[in-house]
């Protein structure tokens, strides 16, 4: 009797201290990101990492801004709420210069970072360290019905200038059948019209600022690009298209209502999905458009990508993670489970040499195609005192592209006409560079 | 002595109430009617409205990937938690007000109001640092204490309101029986104001669950409420708006129920000391 419960006291002081012992090499984490497609696919696929590494994870999914204002909150005032942000490539340069980054430095050899996209590597890194691993990339392309296409007898260039995107959104637009030629953004906001409009501007040889910071929307280039941009919104675009952005114009492709679509890489494989677009066996893709001899195909690059903040008490945890969420392993385990259609793009070189790939994902090569055309360095033609993309490297671009935006979509909405929209544009920016303080270093 | 209304006059009110009625129902039951619909359905053109496959697909989705019953609680314990605390500091003080002015209480009433007039990001990073050091973040107490002290002055206004209302005569008689401040208070002040305080409550306890700025910036994972919940679904590229619209009915669905089954508490207490 005494030896049994002897026996039973001991056991269950090792299985005690067993348990002491998970409980001390098990960490929780808490991420934080948003509600894209691919991301709710990383918080099904994680248990698996969970399950792996005994740590488990808090997940905090917020919609896109609420979740870059909350986060950059927590990480400017050292809150400790989160172990890994879910941040774009603007964030990224800005907040490792801030050292508010942890810096990725000593990753694991499996893990492959010469595999990564040049572009997207580039976009990342601070002095060749990167302060954030990328989720899924995206560039910006032309999406088009090749059916209506066909029956207007237009003929779109695998790489085509915008008078060509003009003649064929002429030639598709049947306002009578609810067609209209082109969709693009329209909605205001530093990542919705104006991340298109500075693209396009960026096509047309435009820039923000010149080399002594001073704005440019008083440039010709400028000019043309909103000029060009509002006739063809005005003639062939759907009404009200002052209030679109990336959901209004996907919804609108996907029922057949649109020529042409210009935006982010990855609605493609939205638009080519037969199970929610009307029009998923007619879409096409093209480069994105650049003036007649601007070598610019509007640099247009963006990444969801998984960073780790500096104040962050499970380095270790979050640190695997993200290289495990990140992996050519976890590109696999996603096609293994939902088809290469569904593995997150942009990102790796080798998804885009996988046959597979190729064959599941028609979007694959115009994809690669764009994203390897993007060079965030030089993001105009023209000297440029900033880096960039689709927008402008510095902290206070989110407060002027917005700004800037809502001038754009008033006169979209045919509440001022370009020439005025460009003064107050060229007006407000200069003032609040001038208030940063950039013309003076 | 009351005007005779036609029956036709009779007739246009009830027409136009149930218009106006109507057109502010519509957004939540189009809501209510997406949370049916596949992705498909919801984004099409022409809308559909009740012809369409019904299903229960994006409530099961919604169930799988999120901790409902946790948001819910969440909700619930911070909703009621700041309207008790605010109704138990702001019924003596509302006392005290109504029946014992002194020469600056019209002052430290508007005083009280103008803290509303502040827009609440104006003091966010202060909260936000405070919050860290004290370890609230991210904590339903912390939550309840900041909701508390946001509603307190609309909890005080409306008390106020409703015991001005009440006879001073009647207060005096009973402190001329004997009573004391206690059982003044206690037993002829509360029971007369039962009608105020329980919309008070109502309206206190909507308020809360609906607040959406301290909720989303104070909380991550652990004390989250419902507004988190519906945020979770909100996706920038992608059409996810059945399942968002499935979130937002779970979400509203608990206060939709209880406004509906107080709503004469409600509507009575609103309206108390609007005709003299």
């Amino acid at each position: 009797m005494t030896s049994t419960r002897a026996l039973m006291g001991s056991a269950a002081g090792l299985a005690l201290a067993a348990g002491l012992a998970t409980t001390a090499s098990a960490a929780e984490i808490t991420i934080a990101t948003v509600n894209n497609g691919d991301m709710i696919r990383m918080q099904e696929l994680s248990p698996q990492w969970e399950e792996e590494t005994g740590n488990t994870i808090e997940w905090v999914v917020l919609e896109e801004n609420t979740l870059r204002q909350r986060v950059t909150q927590d990480i400017a005032t050292g809150g400790g709420q989160f172990d890994v942000l879910t941040i774009g490539n603007y964030e990224v340069p800005i907040w490792a210069a801030q050292d508010w980054l942890a810096p990725l430095d000593d990753l694991p050899e499996d893990y492959n970072a010469d595999d990564l996209l040049p572009s997207i590597r580039q976009a990342l890194s601070t002095d060749d360290t990167l302060y954030a691993l990328p989720f899924y990339g995206e560039s910006a392309m032309v999406m088009y019905r090749t059916d209506l296409a066909e029956e207007a007898g237009v003929e779109i260039p695998d790489s085509p200038t915008w008078a060509e995107i003009r003649t064929a959104a002429e030639a598709m637009t049947d306002q009578d059948a609810g067609i209209y030629g082109i969709c693009l953004r329209g909605k205001p906001g530093w990542g919705e019209n104006m991340a298109f409009l500075t693209a396009m501007a960026n096509s047309y040889g435009a820039r923000w600022f010149d080399m002594e910071w001073q704005a440019q929307f008083d440039s010709e280039e400028w000019q043309a690009a909103l000029t060009d941009y509002l006739e063809l919104m005005t003639q062939y675009g759907p009404p009200g298209a002052a209030a679109n952005g990336f959901n209004e114009n996907l919804s609108l492709f996907q029922q057949g209502k649109c020529g042409i679509w210009i935006d982010a890489t990855v609605a493609a494989s939205f638009v080519t999905d037969p199970e929610d677009s009307q029009v998923a066996d007619s879409v096409a893709f093209a480069q994105f458009p650049n003036r007649e001899g601007v070598d610019n195909h509007g640099n247009w690059l963006w990444s969801w990508n998984l960073a780790i903040p500096s104040s962050s008490n499970e380095m270790e945890a979050a640190t695997d993670f993200i290289t495990w969420a990140t992996s050519q392993d976890y590109t696999r385990m996603v096609a293994e489970q939902e088809g290469w259609r569904a593995a997150p793009p942009g990102t790796r070189t080798s998804l885009y040499e996988n046959a597979e790939y190729q064959e599941a994902a028609p979007f694959a090569e115009m994809t690669l195609e764009s994203m390897n055309a993007v060079d965030t360095d030089s993001p105009s033609v023209q000297e440029t005192p900033y880096t960039g993309a689709q927008f402008v490297a510095i902290p206070e671009f989110q407060g002027i592209g917005t700004a800037v935006g809502q001038q754009f979509s008033a006169a979209l909405a045919g509440q001022a006409d370009a020439e005025q929209a460009l003064q107050q544009a060229q007006s407000l920016t200069q003032r609040e560079i001038d208030r940063a303080g950039y013309g003076s270093n | 002595m009351a005007r005779a209304v036609s029956n036709s006059v009779k007739a246009r009110n009830t027409a136009i109430a149930w218009i106006i009625a109507i057109l502010i129902f519509f957004p939540i039951l189009w809501t209510i009617l997406t949370s049916f619909k596949t992705e498909g359905t919801a984004i099409a053109d022409p809308p559909v409205f009740l012809f369409f496959d019904w299903t229960l697909e994006n409530y099961a989705t919604v169930q799988d990937r999120s901790d409902y019953f946790g948001h819910f609680m969440n909700s619930v314990i911070i909703s009621v938690g700041s309207t008790v605390i605010g109704l138990a500091i702001a019924i003596p003080a509302a006392w005290a007000m109504a029946f014992v002015p002194g020469r600056q209480t019209k002052n430290v009433l508007m005083w009280m109001l103008s803290t509303k007039m502040l827009p609440p990001v104006g003091v966010l990073v202060p909260i936000y640092l405070i919050f860290r050091d004290w370890g609230l973040l991210d904590t339903r107490i912390g939550l309840v204490i900041v909701l508390t002290l946001i509603n307190l002055p609309i909890i005080v206004w409306m008390l106020y309101t409703y015991f001005r209302e009440i006879p001073t005569d009647i207060l005096e008689a009973a402190r001329m029986d004997g009573a004391t401040l206690r059982s003044e208070v206690v037993h002829v002040l509360l029971p007369m104001a039962v009608p105020g305080i329980a919309s008070t409550l109502l309206l206190n306890i909507i308020l809360a669950w609906n607040e959406a700025f301290w909720t989303l910036n104070l909380v991550a994972a652990n004390a989250a409420p419902l507004t988190a919940f519906i945020a979770s679904y909100s996706s920038p590229e992608g059409l996810f708006y059945a399942k968002l619209s499935a979130a937002s009915t779970m979400a509203i669905a608990p206060i939709l129920i209880m406004g509906w089954f107080s709503q004469k508490q409600l509507v009575r207490g609103l309206t108390f000391g609007a005709v003299k």
